[in-house]
């Protein structure tokens, strides 16, 4: 029997695009509440480990199991009403949709979700932009926007693949500040990150991927004893 | 009598009429086609067959199943919405992922088939259908006398068309579907079925076809070819209009249904080629359409 039964398992996660095989066998774990980092050059594979739990990517192998049941054998549409959002790294924030629009876009899968005054609470830039076209935006309000949508839908197991890639760091702060937040509320987050200082910030724990594999685990409080290994995992 | 040019005031506003009656016609038929090409990335060459579809869908409800006109405004949308599910789930579906090419020729074929099937059913001729009796008439304005079917299939048209606008752009299912059209994966990945959501947008635009066709029968007469007559006018509606673009069908709709009404007034050899001209200019001027995005 295993002592703990976790959030969510990987388990020898093999995925394709096409004929391209770029996951050889991912195995990781999140507990409920945790905030786990993946760690990894770019091209690594982390952003096709979270399109696979998703079901984006469709071709896929091992396991992969969510509250102790088998989810790769779901449809794709199902996935999300298990209550697991997704922040894609690309943002996602749709051009002929306003920002209220976006913002009302996925459905509510579980109850829960934050109401819109707590969404203006957490993201004050979003207030009054109703109207706007969602890529209107700065990047980091769409950052925000991004993540508030996902907050709104009452998912308590948040996908959240590099928030702050290309953002100015006051930007950062303000989204590590958010996902503070979140982990109050009780949130259980996968956070894909390349700013090291920031996925310190706020993470339990951090794994690293090479190649489509998990080569390193690292506590968090033995982060900063670790950088030389991580730096060169990283190759920093 | 006023003219215009030499024209008797009724004669313009009598050819007016008429274009604004075949705008309409184009309104209905090319915002289906551009919703179509919008989401599912089809060119839908087999709309003219729905519409001929909805046509004969309502000749043989009235004639074997003795359902009248207004019943049939129902019937026949939701008879040509049912065969579009079989078409896109069946066939359609698997060519989403390839080139555009491949679900023009398809749907032709299924355009020739389905034209073909009605020939050898019901003969090339076309077959009359009664005017509803409760538009039977017509209102004298005064400087014209206007029949009042034509007057319905003017707001009958607007109406739906008006209606679909603003489901898709102000409500939440329109903003699904416009989602949709820009990343359906990620719509997807937010919980929503999306494959369904495509067969099922299908089905409501070639039944808005089958709700032209069955307008049009009392107006023309039902026959297999009203389809294919109609389609390449529809066609250079959705270009000029930009591929894609709601608003731009049915404003562009209407305005070619007038622009050709007045040429057949003005320049009556050039009142066939009329639209096709005017697509020919935009095309140079606007590429992507008058109310196109470049993609
Ligand atoms: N849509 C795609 N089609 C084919 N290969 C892809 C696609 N997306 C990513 N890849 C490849 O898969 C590998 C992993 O990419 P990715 O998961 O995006 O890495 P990371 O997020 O760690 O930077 C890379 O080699 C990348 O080139
Ligand atoms: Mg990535």
């Amino acid at each position: 029997m295993r002592e703990q039964q976790h959030l969510l398992e990987v388990s020898n996660l093999n995925g394709w695009y096409g004929e391209s095989h770029v996951l050889h066998g991912m195995t990781f774990n999140v507990g409920a509440g945790e905030i786990v980092t993946l760690l990894g050059r770019n091209g690594a594979g982390k952003t096709t480990t979270l399109r696979a739990i998703m079901g984006v990517v469709r071709k896929r192998r091992g396991a992969i199991t969510y509250k102790g049941s088998d989810i790769i054998s779901l449809p794709q549409h199902k996935v999300p009403w298990l209550g697991i959002g997704y922040v894609p790294e690309e943002r996602g924030i749709f051009a002929t949709l306003n920002v209220l629009e976006n913002l009302m876009l996925p459905p509510v899968t579980q109850s829960g979700g934050m109401g819109i005054d707590d969404i203006y609470q957490l993201f004050p830039n979003l207030r009054g932009r109703d109207q706007t076209p969602g890529t209107r935006l700065s990047g980091g309000e769409q950052q925000m926007l991004a993540i508030a949508r996902i907050l709104r839908t009452g998912a308590d197991f948040i996908l959240l693949d590099e928030p702050t890639e290309g953002l100015a760091p006051v930007i950062v702060e303000e989204i590590a500040a958010s996902l503070q937040v979140l982990k109050q509320r009780g949130l259980t987050i996968v956070l894909v990150e390349q700013n090291l200082r920031f996925a310190a910030s706020i993470a339990d724990r951090h794994y690293v991927v090479e190649q489509g594999v998990v080569v390193d685990e690292i506590a968090n409080e033995v982060l900063p004893a670790s950088m030389d290994r991580l730096n060169s995992y990283l190759g920093v | 009598m006023t003219e215009i040019f030499g024209v008797p005031f009724a004669v313009l506003l009598g050819q007016l009429l008429l274009g604004l009656i075949n705008g309409s016609f184009y309104a209905l038929l090319s915002l289906g086609l551009a919703i179509i090409f919008g989401m599912l990335n089809v060119i839908n060459f087999a709309h003219g067959a729905f519409y001929m579809l909805g046509g004969f869908a309502a000749l043989v409800a009235f004639n074997t199943l003795g359902i009248g006109y207004w019943p049939s405004l129902i019937v026949a949308p939701l008879a040509v919405g049912l065969i579009g599910v079989v078409v896109e789930k069946l066939l359609l579906r698997h060519l989403y992922k390839m080139d555009h090419l491949y679900s023009l020729l398809l749907t032709f074929g299924v355009a020739l088939m389905l034209e073909g099937l009605f020939r050898h059913l019901f003969g090339s001729a076309g077959k009359p259908y009664p005017l509803p009796e409760a538009l039977s008439g017509g209102i004298n304005l005064g400087f014209m006398f206007l029949p009042a079917y034509r007057a319905w299939v003017i707001v009958a048209s607007l109406g739906v068309c008006l209606v679909t606008w603003y489901a898709i752009e102000r409500t939440r299912l329109g903003a699904y579907l416009r989602a949709a059209t820009e990343n359906p994966s990620l719509v997807q990945a937010f919980g929503i079925n999306v494959p369904v959501m495509l067969t099922l947008t299908y089905a409501f635009c070639v039944g808005l076809a089958g709700f032209a066709g069955a307008l049009a029968a009392p107006l023309y007469q039902v026959s297999p070819g009203m389809g294919s007559n109609l389609i390449i006018i529809v066609f250079a509606v959705v270009v000029i209009g930009g591929m894609g673009s709601i608003i731009g069908a049915v404003v562009t709709g209407l305005s070619l249904g007038l622009i050709e009404g007045l040429t057949k007034v003005f320049v009556p050899s050039a009142s066939a080629i009329a639209v096709f001209l005017v697509m020919v200019a935009v095309l140079l001027l606007r590429p992507s359409g008058l109310f196109g995005r470049e993609r």
